[in-house]
């Protein structure tokens, strides 16, 4: 049936890409645009925009904040979620995928509740605007991610590997460290850059709990665009942009090295 | 570690049969993190705000009879659920075709489409809503190249109006359903559209017949997760909504930003997640749950 839909399809695809795309190839060109409004396409290209967004204080302030929030949220999410991942792949249990789904729904979940509960809750005990808290609520939206992620990518791990070395006299506790966390970093070094970047990005709860003291960077533009739009926005979008880029870069090479362990390990 | 399984025989009934995993006990952190951080605040929220009502329970049926049955609830029910409907409809008919090419697609062309869905998919709803308001403003791009190009002499009303909010919540959850569709109709065998070609049915009959079908499947999951997600969205209708397109989860907020009033927020809440859990114990039902996110 695809020989007579082909070029149809393949040019209606095409042209879903370009919809896909162009709003952030857009953002990205006007980041660097050299005039005073947001304009496009730019007749002058300049990094005025960057400069403004790194110089000033309460961006820097925003972005500390994001990278804070974003580091402990990364951290927990992912060492939790990888516990969690291994004891349903290995161990064997009723409820497992009622279980399973429960612990999914933070993603399920519409974010102004959770925002709002995790503020009630934040507000009685007085930690609105606590870099600590926020950064464990994110870890809360995170590691259902971390979770998905690693349940696909762990399933590639032969679970024999480690009953053999069990059987040649390994203590677990050796063989967890020798065997199953080599064999799994890939994996879990791709759950842990989208853990941080679902936090990085997460808008709702840190509008919620940040206060003024922890406001990020999704906060600021947030606060922004109920202003006025003012070009810097384009700036800190297109590093954002950038950093989503990278993770998604560094997550792709770690899936090749993941595929080329399977293919060694048989 | 010893005591910990100690406790889990302990408590256990199934333990008596099988000796117990330990492997178990590494759900504790996890499971102690969602409850602590995330189910004990959702009850408590409900719970304490319910209880701290100031007057009776008589006059607490009537606040919530008022409130459920209000004009501006009825309204933002009524709009949620046009919104939620037609932006399923909308990315399930730009989705369907895409999700198909990828399954046929190989080689770079492939990779490009897949980086089409996957950078927007994971760049932040802020950012992505923040683009589109470039992009339709009165000054945006669109309404720019259209009046140059002489199409149009005055600006078309891109934003903040119903058509905006669509626009940009379809952008925005146009990658669950591509990965859903994708995922489903991978595991449809090639071979049964051959045979049905081969049996002298037309492409179109094969598609009807036999390849819709089988996706189907996968159209009721993509589905059921993005209207699950469209009905409590905020962000994109937040800001690129005119004031006729109040969803129920900008209602909430305004319930508390404006007018302080946690009951009445604390009722909608409870009946957007009602109807939010309801929409998920049938995605339970009809797909795997490890799909959520698209995850390969």
């Amino acid at each position: 049936m695809h020989r007579g839909a082909a070029l149809p399809l393949r040019i209606y695809v095409a042209a879903a890409c370009v919809w896909l795309l162009a709003p952030i190839v857009i953002i990205v060109i006007l980041a660097f645009s050299g005039e005073g409004y947001l304009h496009f396409p730019p007749s002058l290209l300049s990094l005025q925009w960057f400069a403004r967004f790194f110089g000033d204080l309460q961006w820097q302030h925003a972005l500390l904040s994001s990278l804070v929030i974003g580091a402990i949220a990364c951290l927990v999410s992912t060492t939790v979620g990888f516990f969690a991942a291994y004891a349903f792949l290995r161990a064997e249990f009723r409820g497992k995928k009622l279980l399973l789904s429960l612990m999914l729904t933070p993603i399920i979940v519409p974010n102004i509740i959770t925002a709002i509960a995790m503020y009630y809750l934040a507000g009685r005990l007085g930690l609105i605007g606590n870099f600590l808290w926020l950064g464990l609520c994110h870890a809360v939206i995170a590691m259902p991610i971390v979770l998905l992620i690693l349940l696909a990518a762990l399933h590639a791990v032969d679970p024999n590997l480690e009953r053999a070395a069990l059987g040649l006299g390994g203590s677990r506790l050796r063989v967890f460290c020798r065997i199953v966390l080599p064999l799994a970093l890939p994996g879990i070094l791709s759950a842990a850059l989208f853990a941080f970047l679902a936090s990085f990005d997460e808008l709702l709860i840190s509008l919620f709990l940040a206060g003024v003291r922890a406001q990020t960077l999704p906060v600021r533009i947030w606060n922004s665009l109920n202003l006025q739009i003012e070009p810097t926005i384009a700036a800190v979008s297109a590093f954002l942009i950038g950093v989503t880029t990278l993770i998604l870069m560094a997550d792709g090479i770690l899936r090749h090295r993941r595929g080329r362990r399977r293919q060694t390990a048989g | 570690m010893n005591g910990g399984s100690a406790a889990l025989r302990t408590l256990s009934p199934a333990a008596a049969a099988a000796p117990p995993d330990r492997t178990l006990l590494l759900l504790l952190p996890a499971m102690a993190m969602l409850v602590l951080m995330f189910f004990v605040p959702m009850v408590l929220f409900f719970v304490r705000t319910f209880i701290e009502f100031q007057g009776g329970r008589a006059e607490f049926i009537a606040l919530a009879r008022d409130l459920l049955f209000s004009q501006p609830y009825l309204t933002a029910l009524a709009t949620t659920n046009w919104i939620a409907l037609t932006v399923t409809l909308a990315v399930l008919l730009v989705g369907y075709p895409i999700a198909y090419y990828l399954t046929t697609a190989t080689g770079p062309s492939g990779s490009i489409v897949v980086l089409a869905i996957v950078l927007p998919y994971f760049t932040s709803i802020i950012v992505r809503t923040f683009s589109w308001m470039v992009l339709l403003g009165e000054h945006g791009l669109v309404n720019d190249t259209l009046r140059a190009i002489g199409v149009i002499s005055e600006p078309l009303p891109l934003m903040y109006n119903r058509l905006g909010v669509l626009i940009g919540m379809s952008y925005v959850l146009l990658p669950y359903m591509v990965l859903t569709l994708y995922a489903a109709m991978r595991s449809i065998d090639p071979l049964l559209l051959r045979a049905a070609e081969g049996l002298g049915a037309s492409g179109f009959y094969t598609f009807r017949r036999v390849y819709f079908p089988l996706s189907l499947h996968g159209v009721l999951s993509g589905a059921l997760i993005v209207y699950i997600l469209s009905i409590g969205y905020f962000i994109t209708p937040a800001l690129m909504g005119g004031q006729h397109d109040i969803m129920i989860a900008m209602l909430i907020d305004r319930e508390l930003e404006v007018a302080v009033d946690w009951p009445a927020a604390a009722l909608m809440s409870l009946s957007l997640l009602a109807v939010t859990l309801a929409l998920y114990a049938i995605y339970y039902r009809v797909t795997d749950v490890r799909r959520l996110i698209g995850a390969r």
